[in-house]
């Protein structure tokens, strides 16, 4: 009876005696809570204020130098060239990546919407890419992709595409785009169960209604489905281009950043900083100013996203 | 007469069907052999001689099948070390991250708390923290601690990054349990503890089992935070071993094959046996109901 009386719809009241039970009985709510919270806060938030700290010092792992030197690395960073190229390799990659992951994702879960014999086959081989390791991943296109023995070379060859065979990942000009082709094989299939699981929660009395009223199916996707899927859209593409933004393991596996700088993204190029250079207040300049961009991104589709479901709200 | 009936419908399904019913299935294969066709070029490859593998004439079957890479990566570079590295590592991290992460989870969704959107709003943007951004200071730290080429460092690592994705997943789950259930047991006198381990927790085993799998693979995956604390082969992970396998003068392609295969084999078998329950995992977080 007392149970009933502190419930309304199902939740919990805060009465009195409930908390008073609570407190004495078992470990509060927020025991439970601290563990985890303790984890996540030593991991995570503790050393991002460290980081902000280091930024503003000159210091070195090498060298006993330490001296607060306030913006003087942001300063140093915005003058240095190296850094705009890895800053133009990012954003190439990560609008590359970024747009062919949702286009191509978007396709095969249209494909995969409709039933056909053989779906969970595609469902549980489109999982493949995804479990494996990014580190096989970039060994295994760096295989493929090899300038002597790649398999894709030869089939390229027998097919008469290319004459001779391309060192994609050893020349400057095809580099970025064979670690762009390896990332879209890892990341797309992922990208299209996400969209899946979007196409999936539009009512198909929706469908059906368009079909009723003569719409094909090329007007059906554009004025149907797409629109309905926009958010989940947005926000998977969201979640694609802030993991892009910090790619790291497939770069460094692959090219290390070269041939000739010409694959030095932000991750790698902060990477060498902090540990080939020791270089730990300039690095950690580079890795906050990575951190803003990131919120700026998530700002961005966060701003759009509102605007598209009030759209669709109205 | 029947027959006809039937028929027009179904055939009407299969024209409104876009590019129609062949080009779908194509769709489909491509999609197939796209996913797992580099996966089976590597299997091949670890099974093939090395003066096969620079022949000049690739083939995906292996003529003739040999174990020699197999053997390479475990007695010339002690690949099992790496092994034993990463099963310590991932499995301890995935049982922390289930015990703190399940218990978390379970006080958000089902226990009086205020603020819980707060926290999981939190949660969900300490997730979303690039990884370089932290790894300078944990590294200042480590080194402090004397952490450095330790199992503890990276276990916490993995736990700290894997608590956001297990807490949220849980957290929906738990939260599709009716709560008359937690009133029941509290009538009978149950503290929430127990109700949760001996109740709630039995209850959502198969989503346990999932987040769990995810956790393990996370951390099995892991590479930059393992390539920067650890430096000694005693503590290195798989990752870290196998980015490190190249020759002085060529590269060692078939045995790199053959680590890849070890280390992702037992991963892929895992997932094809968890599929739905993975899918579902994954991207019930992120499509809102």
């Amino acid at each position: 009876m007392v149970v009933a009386i502190t419930e309304v719809q199902g939740r919990p009241l805060l009465l009195g005696t409930k908390k008073v039970w609570i407190r004495n009985l078992q470990p509060g709510p927020l025991l439970l809570l601290a563990p985890a919270l303790a984890a996540i806060g030593a991991v995570s938030v503790y050393p991002v204020l460290l980081g902000l700290w280091l930024s503003l010092r000159d210091t070195t792992l090498a060298s006993p130098t330490d001296a607060f030197i306030g913006l003087g690395n942001y300063r140093q960073l915005l003058a240095d060239g190296q850094f705009w190229n890895a800053w133009t390799h990012t954003l190439e990659f990560t609008a590359a990546s970024t747009l062919l992951e949702t286009a191509l994702g978007l396709m095969i879960a249209l494909v995969l919407s409709e039933s056909f014999r053989g779906r969970g086959i595609v469902r549980a081989a489109m999982l493949v890419p995804w479990a494996i390791p990014t580190v096989v991943t970039s060994k295994m296109f760096g295989w493929l992709f090899d300038g002597q023995n790649g398999v894709v070379n030869y089939l390229l060859r027998t097919v008469g595409l290319i004459q001779h065979n391309v060192d994609w990942y050893g020349s400057t000009s095809s580099a970025l785009w064979t670690i762009v082709v390896a990332d879209v094989w890892k990341t797309t299939p992922f990208m299209a169960l996400l969209l899946l699981a979007g196409l999936q929660t539009i009512p198909l009395s929706l469908t059906e209604a368009s079909t009723i009223d003569g719409a094909n199916p090329w007007q059906q996707f554009w004025h149907v489905r797409l629109p309905l899927l926009a958010p989940t859209l947005l926000i998977a593409a969201m979640f694609r281009a802030l993991d892009a933004f910090r790619i790291f393991d497939l770069v460094y596996v692959l090219t290390g950043g070269g041939p000739a700088d010409s694959t030095e993204v932000l991750s790698t190029f902060t990477y060498k900083n902090l540990f080939s250079a020791l270089q730990f207040g300039y690095g950690s300049a580079l890795s906050t100013l990575m951190f803003i961009t990131e919120i700026v991104i998530a700002v961005v589709f966060g701003v759009v996203l509102r605007r598209k479901m009030r759209e669709v709200g109205q | 007469m029947r027959g006809a009936g039937v028929q027009p419908q179904k055939l009407r399904r299969t024209v409104s069907v876009p590019p129609g019913r062949a080009l779908l299935y194509a769709c489909a294969a491509f999609v197939v052999v796209w996913s797992i066709g580099p996966f089976l070029w590597q299997m091949s490859t670890s099974l093939q001689l090395d003066r096969e593998l620079v022949s000049g004439r690739p083939r995906l079957i292996p003529d003739p099948i040999t174990f020699e890479h197999f053997i390479n990566i475990f007695t010339g570079k002690s690949f099992h070390r790496y092994l034993i590295n990463s099963v310590v590592t991932a499995s301890s991290t995935t049982f922390l991250c289930l015990l703190f992460g399940s218990v978390a989870a379970y006080a958000l969704a089902r226990l009086d708390l205020r603020g819980r959107f707060g926290f999981l709003g939190f949660i969900l943007a300490v997730s979303m923290f690039p990884q370089i951004a932290i790894v300078a200071p944990l590294y200042v730290l480590a080194s402090d601690l004397g952490w450095l080429d330790t199992y503890r460092v990276l276990i916490l690592v993995y736990l700290a990054l894997g608590l956001p994705l297990v807490i949220w997943v849980l957290f929906g789950y738990f939260r599709s349990i009716p709560l008359t259930i937690d009133e029941a047991a509290r009538i009978d006198g149950a503290k929430p503890l127990r109700i949760f381990f001996q109740i709630i927790l039995p209850m959502s085993l198969p989503a346990v089992v999932t987040t769990g799998l995810l956790c393990f693979i996370a951390a099995w995956n892991e590479f930059m935070f393992a390539l920067a604390f650890t430096s000694d082969i005693n503590h290195q992970t798989v990752p870290v071993g196998i980015a490190n396998f190249t020759g002085l003068h060529y590269v060692p392609w078939g045995d790199i094959a053959a680590a890849s295969v070890v280390v992702t084999l037992p991963l892929v078998l895992l997932v094809l046996a968890f599929e739905r329950h993975i899918i579902s995992g994954l991207t019930g977080g992120a499509i809102k109901e």
